[in-house]
């Protein structure tokens, strides 16, 4: 036996020695599978396995280290400065982000397409305003970082915390989980953030996630957020969840993993992510790309994202070929695998538009033979995020 | 008595008589984790060792199981395809994939013993 589609877990691992997060040891100590992803030793599972961990998330509450994703602060005179330099980076609507709101959007190269995918939060405190909070992938974070910087005015700065570790809790029993011990969290609405105490501790903590549910994301000092870490997993309802689950629960809820179903090849639009660029955006422009993505938004692109959803229980994996009923390839899976909430295989890939609508049937070319799939509107399991 | 050898690619086959019954290790079940799916090959098919037999499919990854030895297939485990964790949970009973009809019993040689393969997992 041998492994032949290595999972998305195993790539760029970068690092010759892995970086540890300040969760490392806990997770060896609760038996995880440790692999490298971005350069970090990960959990990839915890001993029940993904099947059983993806399932308590959506049934209870979920808690995932996600301390190797990249933090830093955008720091200007005020809050208009601040926005203006990093809206010239990225897409969405900033300046209007309201004290205390996040949003989600694109790093953008000259052609318009996605650099790396990221959350800005403005903060509620009026003393921090000026300052933008701004998450980035694990893997893109170097870059990242060297391309804002070279593009910010010489009034607003970025100031990395690397000092701070993330994590998120997930699942329908998120909300009364933290609010044991942060009472405030219960108040908050979807894509909001504060400041607040977890368990004592001064943590930044958004309703925010990566897997459809309900749940929270909580940054807190290197040093500190083991506790907040403990406290939460003494709580019957929350479990550790590795990156295996965090991916298949992402799948499920037709949320896109860059460097698989968004790059620097694709735009936001043939990602299906309009509704991330607000309309202002739209009409003033005034970001990378944004002739491309203007004209785009107007007359449409030659290829879109869709899922697909495979007749039968054989999975499609990324880089299957995808194919009309008649035989001609019209575009590539870029991720694809098994949704145990849905039950069956799910998988989500670029396809001309012609051959876009749900419904349309096409086959995935899975090791040699047509295997049927229809095109099904995402998310693949309903969402439940709080609202 | 059967008696079960192993392939360095962690597939076990049992021996009674001229036909082998194939799976994957206990070993392997582990380092795959969940199975979603398995496909198997068609009654009938000639196999060659070392060449494809199955593909087992966690909720990650896809993998394939090589023939330990060569032969013709003449029973797959159906019950499988609808309940594919039936590898995890008894990878060395009802989680076996197929029965074939060894056609070289001096191949089974190659085959490591139940004693080397635990020493050759603890090595690993």
């Amino acid at each position: 036996m041998a492994v032949e589609a290595a999972d998305a877990t195993n790539e760029a691992s970068g690092a010759a020695v892995p970086l540890k997060t300040p969760l490392h040891a806990r997770h060896v100590a609760l038996g995880a599978r440790m692999v490298p992803f971005a350069g970090y030793d990960m959990p990839v599972q915890y001993p029940t396995g993904i099947l059983t961990e993806h399932n308590w998330t959506r049934e209870k509450a979920g808690l995932f280290d996600v301390s190797h994703m990249g933090q830093c602060f955008l720091v200007g005179p005020d809050h208009e400065t601040t926005a203006k330099a990093l809206e010239a980076l990225i897409p969405a609507d900033i300046v209007n982000l309201a004290p205390g709101r996040q949003r989600y959007s694109q790093l953008l190269n000259e052609e318009g397409g996605i650099l790396d995918d990221l959350m800005v939060t403005r903060s509620i405190d009026p003393d921090e305003d000026g300052a933008l909070y701004v998450v980035v992938n694990a893997a893109c974070k170097d870059a990242d970082y060297a391309h804002i910087e070279a593009r910010l005015p010489a009034n607003v700065k970025l100031v990395k915390a690397e000092h701070r570790g993330l994590i998120a809790l997930q699942g329908p029993g998120a909300e009364a989980a933290l609010a044991k011990i942060a009472p405030e969290a219960a108040e908050m609405g979807f894509m909001s953030s504060r400041t607040m105490k977890v368990a004592g501790i001064k943590a930044n903590v958004s309703r925010s996630g990566y897997t459809g549910e309900d749940g929270y994301e909580i940054s807190a000092a290197a040093n500190k957020i083991g506790e907040i870490w403990d406290t939460l997993l003494l709580d019957a309802d929350v479990k550790p969840i590795g990156l295996g689950a965090r991916d298949s629960l992402r799948l499920e809820a037709g949320l896109c993993l860059y460097g698989h179903d968004i790059d620097a090849t694709t735009s936001p639009i043939e990602a299906g992510l309009n509704w991330s660029i607000q309309k202002r955006r739209r009409e003033e422009g005034g970001f990378p790309g944004a002739a491309r993505i203007q004209r785009e938004l107007a007359e449409g692109t030659s290829r879109i994202r869709v899922g697909l959803k495979p007749e039968g229980r054989a999975p499609a994996r990324e880089g299957t070929e995808i194919a009309t009923p008649e035989g001609e390839v019209i575009g590539t899976v870029t991720s694809g695998g098994f949704g145990p909430t849905l039950n069956g295989p799910c998988a989500m890939g670029y396809v001309a538009r012609a051959h876009a609508a749900p419904g349309t049937q096409l086959h995935l070319i899975v090791r040699g033979k047509p295997l049927p799939a229809v095109v099904t509107p995402m998310p693949f399991v309903p969402s439940h995020y709080k609202r | 008595m059967a008696e079960t050898r192993y392939s360095k690619d962690h597939e076990y086959i049992r021996i009674e008589g001229d036909v082998g019954t194939v799976g994957i290790s206990d070993y392997a079940q582990s380092q795959l984790g969940d199975v979603v799916f398995v496909e198997l090959p068609a009654v009938g098919k000639a196999l060659d060792k070392g060449g494809e037999a199955a593909v087992v499919e966690s909720v990650k990854a896809a993998s394939e199981v090589y023939a330990p030895v060569s032969g013709e297939v003449v029973e797959v485990n159906a019950e499988l395809e609808g309940a594919p964790g039936t590898v995890n949970e008894d990878p060395a009973g009802k989680g076996w994939f197929l029965k074939l009809r060894i056609k070289d019993a001096a191949e089974l040689d190659a085959l490591m013993s139940e004693a080397e393969y635990q020493d050759y997992v603890k090595s690993l």
